[in-house]
Formats: structure tokens, sequence, C-alpha cells
């Protein structure tokens, strides 16, 4: 679950990081009033869920109230990358002496954390790490050991920060992984870290990932599904609580289990057609899941043929097929169906299936010939 | 043989008192698996449909010389099932759960190395362990295995496990063991853990692997292979057309910066000499075609 800006920000600053004085507002009016406490220069940001804000216009200096005003007016509404801007966050602009690059993340391969820490800060990380890698000062940190002042001390040295900066590296770096660990973040990195002229060290940004697994635990995360990017038929999928993602081809999948969903996008293309989505309806593959499911990927206009990918495992092909059917009844479609059922029981599935064939629900042996029977459908 | 699971072993379930637990462990224990116990910290002294329920594991294991446990609780309480199950000494976990957080894997994993290296865990988030005709532990559905051998079969996703399993059945191929290490973040069986298990069974003479996008497990995989692994191996690797960035359903599939692509875990893959197929149909057949060769 990735926040935006400004909501890293006020997590950062929850654990003690200091970030710009600022707020998040959708109103231009607002926005001048922001601007007047927080005192100018202000910078107005677009809080989008994309990169490249500033080249495509949604990152602005304001010296007094008619610009705040005119930047706050142009930048929200912007499309940045098909992102519309409905929030910006206006903040008193920094003055910067050097920028560096901070961050926190899971190692999967090493199975610890990874913190990283450049001079060079304010650039993509994996530019540097291409261009420069003995520019990253890395360190791996067991979970179960955590991260000592010492530890932090020897790795901030190796980065080569100014050694003005040092202390305040330090401090901020132990609190943003406490922030990371008690967050149950995947992701938390600030690029630019900045040193100011005063000698202070300043988080100037804010890109924090957060893990959805963990939302039991802070039950306060629920606030953020509420700005999460999705486009309508991921809205509609996700509040039938389905594992859905939005693509841009015209053959609808449903399948069973991620794997699966995914072999079937794959399948999908190698026989020369483009998936619509990916939609995993798990295990169970009941009546009111596979409605749901049928629902969501008819609404989606590009849908010209449906591809239902079912393996039956503990689920039993017979519990499939009737599920199939009562979803059929419950929901009227726009576009002809492909399945191919096979696993536990797929002959009794399939007997089931048979009356109710037709050239708007048809059935197929494999999974590519259901993909190719599909991918012709939609052609037509 | 088989690895890390057999006729043999006890297995005590965590959980088995819950809707799922009781489901998947009668079910375990009707394909054969010996399912000696449960436990529930409140519960002690009743049964689960004749399975005795213990306070705790060491007390379940104590009774019943149990070696190994399943985990079918809720992902709140996983990170204490686990630790209390090595603590237990238990050589085998098997946690089913999905939706652990990764912070917790990350410490568990870590908490297991350093003080339990006797425990070897599978999953979280996997669809455990068959060894076809022996036993079952987890949710992957007895009847689609053929049991024997020649093939062990390891895989990173729930539904591929058994459309592989299913696949090699069709073609009459028996599967040894057939392990589902799990899409999460961090899982507690690596593939590179089942391969030198697989390299070591006399039983098995080849290998199907199952990889997805995400992570460099994968690239792990074929260095070991290229450097240790004398059995011949085919795969499939899900989600060459997933885009950039979106997470698809499993903690694991996803793509970032350029890392983890599916074209890069083929291409190390062949590299290393493993046969790869485009679909797992392709990957079935590879593997028909490579048992027909032994």
């Amino acid at each position: 679950m990735d926040l935006l800006e400004y909501q890293g920000k006020q997590f950062f600053a929850t654990y003690g990081i200091p970030v710009s004085d600022g707020e998040a507002t959708s109103d231009v009016e607002e926005a001048v009033a922001i601007a007047d406490r927080v005192g100018y220069p202000v910078v107005v940001k677009a809080q989008v869920h994309t990169g490249g804000r500033g080249k495509a216009g949604g990152v602005k200096l304001a010296e007094n109230a008619d610009e705040a005003r005119e930047h706050a007016s142009n930048i929200l509404g912007l499309d940045i990358k098909g992102h519309i801007v409905n929030i910006i966050w206006v903040e008193h602009a920094s003055d910067i002496a050097e920028e560096y690059y901070a961050s926190f993340t899971l190692d999967r391969s090493a199975k610890k954390h990874l913190g990283m820490l450049s001079a060079e800060g304010g650039v993509e990380i994996e530019t540097v790490a291409e261009e420069n890698p003995d520019a990253i000062a890395k360190i791996h940190i067991n979970p179960v050991d955590g991260l000592s002042e010492a530890q932090c001390r020897a790795w901030v040295e190796a980065a080569n920060l100014n050694p003005q900066a040092t202390e305040g590296a330090i401090d901020i770096l132990m609190k943003l992984y406490t922030a990371y660990v008690e967050g149950d973040a995947d992701l938390c990195e600030i690029n630019p870290l900045i040193l100011k002229p005063t000698g202070e060290v300043h988080a100037l940004d804010a890109k924090v990932s957060l893990d959805s697994n963990a939302i039991y635990e802070h039950p306060e995360y629920a606030q953020y599904d509420a700005t999460q990017p999705r486009d309508d038929r991921e809205t509609a999928a996700h509040e039938k609580g389905l594992q859905y993602v939005g693509l841009d081809g015209s053959v609808g999948v449903i399948a069973n289990g991620a794997g699966l969903a995914m072999s079937t996008l794959d399948v999908v293309n190698q026989v020369g057609g483009s998936p619509a989505n990916f939609l995993d309806i798990g295990g169970g593959a009941n009546a009111d899941v596979m409605a749901g499911a049928l629902e969501v990927i008819n609404d989606d206009q590009n849908v010209k043929a449906i591809f239902i990918n079912i393996f039956g495992g503990i689920t039993r092909g017979e519990e499939v097929a009737n599920g199939i059917i009562e979803a059929m009844s419950r929901v009227k479609l726009d576009s002809p169906i492909v399945i191919r059922l096979d696993g536990t029981n797929a002959e009794e599935g399939r007997a089931i299936l048979k009356p109710h064939l037709s050239d708007r629900l048809m059935m197929e042996d494999t999974m590519l010939s259901a993909a190719a029977k599909a991918v012709e459908l939609a052609g037509k | 043989m088989s690895i890390f699971l057999d006729e043999n072993t006890k297995v005590i379930y965590q959980g088995l008192t819950g809707s799922t637990g009781r489901y998947y462990g009668n079910l375990n224990k009707e394909y054969g698996t010996q399912v000696v116990a449960g436990t529930h910290p409140k519960k002690a002294g009743t049964d689960v449909d004749g399975i005795p329920i213990y306070a705790s594991v060491a007390e379940a294991a104590e009774a019943t010389g149990a070696t190994a446990t399943c985990i079918f609780i809720p992902a709140a309480g996983v990170q204490g099932a686990v630790l209390e199950a090595a603590a237990a000494g238990m050589e085998l976990v098997v946690c089913i759960t999905e939706g652990v957080p990764a912070q917790d894997e990350a410490y568990f994993y870590n908490k297991l190395k350093a003080e339990y290296p006797g425990t070897r865990l599978l999953g979280p988030n996997c669809p455990g362990l068959i060894s076809p005709g022996k036993a079952n532990v987890g949710i992957t559905a007895g009847h689609i295995a053929k049991p024997g051998g020649p093939v062990g079969i390891v895989s990173r996703s729930g539904t591929l496990t058994y459309q592989a399993l299913y696949e090699l059945q069709q073609k009459d191929i028996g599967v040894t063991t057939c392990v589902g290490i799990g899409g999460d973040p961090v899982p507690g069986t690596s593939f590179i853990d089942c391969l030198e298990a697989f390299e070591a069974d006399p039983d098995t003479k080849a290998v199907m692997m199952i990889g997805e996008i995400g992570g460099s497990a994968e690239e792990e995989a074929a260095e070991y292979i290229k450097n240790h692994m004398t059995k011949p191996i085919s795969s499939y690797i899900a989600g060459v057309t997933a885009p950039p960035g979106k997470k698809m359903g499993h903690a694991g599939a996803i793509v970032s910066g350029g890392k983890g692509t599916a074209s890069a875990k083929m291409e190390a893959l062949e590299d290393a000499g493993v046969r790869v197929g485009q679909n797992p149909t392709e990957a079935g057949e590879l593997m028909a075609d490579i048992v027909a060769g032994l």
C-alpha cells in the first residue's frame, strides 16, 4: 500500500523525523491560507502515485500568495501520467546545502533488512546503483537484533556525508528504522534527505509503502485505502473483495489462484491476444464470488470475450460448474464465455456444463485451446 | 524415498480446533498422514473427531512423539505459533496461513536460523507438502498426485503446484514429494533447500520447478543448479506478461525496477541447463520427455 508524499511525511512525523511544515488540501483558497501560515517561500506539490511530478509541472515554488494561488489552481486537476491531481501539499520551502538518499527495505535475497545511504541524493537510486554503486553505503540488519546506534554511526561514516550532517543523519536513520519496523513498512525512503545551510538534517520527501498484510496491527491504515490508485474497475473489484488488477486488453480473465491467473494472462498473450485484467477468485469458486467477478468484467467496456480458467484442487469440478451456471443466471453478460475446467472431478463438472453450452458459453479441454478460442472470439 | 515428510512422520495441527484446521486435518488424516494431535491453550483434554487436543506443542510432542506441526492459525498468531513449535523441537513446521506481515516473517526466519537450526519452516502462505501415497500435510488435493517417483516438484505457487501434479498424473508419472514453498517475501524453505534435498534423494531422478515473477529466488536457484545439480530439471515461470509495479495477488508476485522479471528468470534457468516451458502444460511435456529418457 503506497502512501502519497504528504501521508508519508505525516507518518514520519509521528516517529519524530523532521519534515517541512505543511498541509494537504484540495482547495485553492485553503492552499493560500496554508501558505500564509507556513510562511513564504512555499512549495506547492501534486500528490499522485507516480514519479516525474516536477517535469509535468506538478511541483512549483511560490514567493507570495498570488503565486501560491496560481500554482495551486494550475496543479489541481492536472493530469500526470494518467493520474489526476486531487490533492496538493503546501509546505515551507527549505534551503538546501546538500542532498542525500536514505532508505530501509527488505532484502528478500539476504532475508534481512537493508539500509541504503548515499551522499548522491535527489536522483533515482537505481541510477546511482548502476552508474556509481560505490556511492551507496549499505547495511544489512538482522530483524532479531535490530539496528544499534554504533552500527548506524559506522554506516553513516561509510557514506561520506558532510561531517556536519553526521549527528542529524544518525538521529533520523534510527527513527526511520523504528518507523519502518514498528509501522510494518515494505519501504521507507527519504530522497532527498537534505542538509540545510544551518546544519540541520531534514526529510524533504517521503516515499512509504506499507505492508497491507499488517493492517490488523494498524487499524489507522484504513485511511490510506481511500487514496490508493485504482481505476473504476479496480474500485468495483476491491469493494467485492476480489484480487483484481486492470489491464488494457479485450479478453476478460477469471482464474483460481494467483499463479494460475498469471499463467492465464501469459497463455492469452502467447496465442496472440491481450488480457483485460488479472483476477484471482481464490480456491472456493462459489456462485457469489463468480457472479461478482463476472459483474466486474462485464462492466469493462473493452472486454469482448471472457476466459474462465479453473483448476479444481480441493474444490470439486461439480461445485465449480454449478457456481458458474448459477452466477451466469444472475449476471446479464455482453460477452461470450470460454471455460476450461480441469482437476478434481473435472469430468463431472463438464457434464454439468454440457447442457448449457451455446455460442455464449463454450468449453475447451486445455488452457491453450481455451485461450485461443477466447482470443478468436475477442477479435470478432 | 521422499523428502521432508513420509508415512512415519507424526504431525501436530496447531489450529485443529478451527474450521479450516479441522477440515484439512481430517482430509490429511484420511490420506494417511499421522495426524496425532491438535493444540489449543484452553481446550486441552478435549478432542477433534477423535484427535486429542493438548495445551501446547511441547505437551503434544511429549505425549505423541510428534516431530512436525502444521499451522492453521490466523495471521496475527503465526509468529507465536512458529516460535512455539520451534522451541518444542519440531523438525518440520508447515505454515499454511496467508496474510502474515513480512516483518514478522523476516523476524521468525532469522530467529529460527540463529536459535533453532534444527527446525525446517515451510511457508507461510504455502499449500504444504505431499509425499504421494505416504503423507499429505496442508491443502493439496491428495488424489491428483500419483505416488512413487521419479519426479520431485518444488513450486512457489499453489494452484500451479496442483496443475503440475495433475499434468504428471495425466502422463502417468509419479512424484516422490511435491513441496509448495509459497509466494511470500521470506519463505522458510527456499527452492535451493528443496533442490538440495531432491539431489540427495535416490528415488528422485528429475525435478520440476515452478516459479513466478518477483524477487530473485529463481535466479539463485539457477546458480545453485549450475554448480550442484546433476539431475535433470524442467521449469515454468508464471507472469511473463505481468505489468511492472503491479501486485498480482501474491506478495511475491511483483516486478519492480526491471528486476525479477519472468524472462530474466527463464534465461537464468536455461543458462543453467534447465528445460523451460512457456506454460505449465509445456513444462509437463518437457518433464515427460525427460522421464522417458531416464
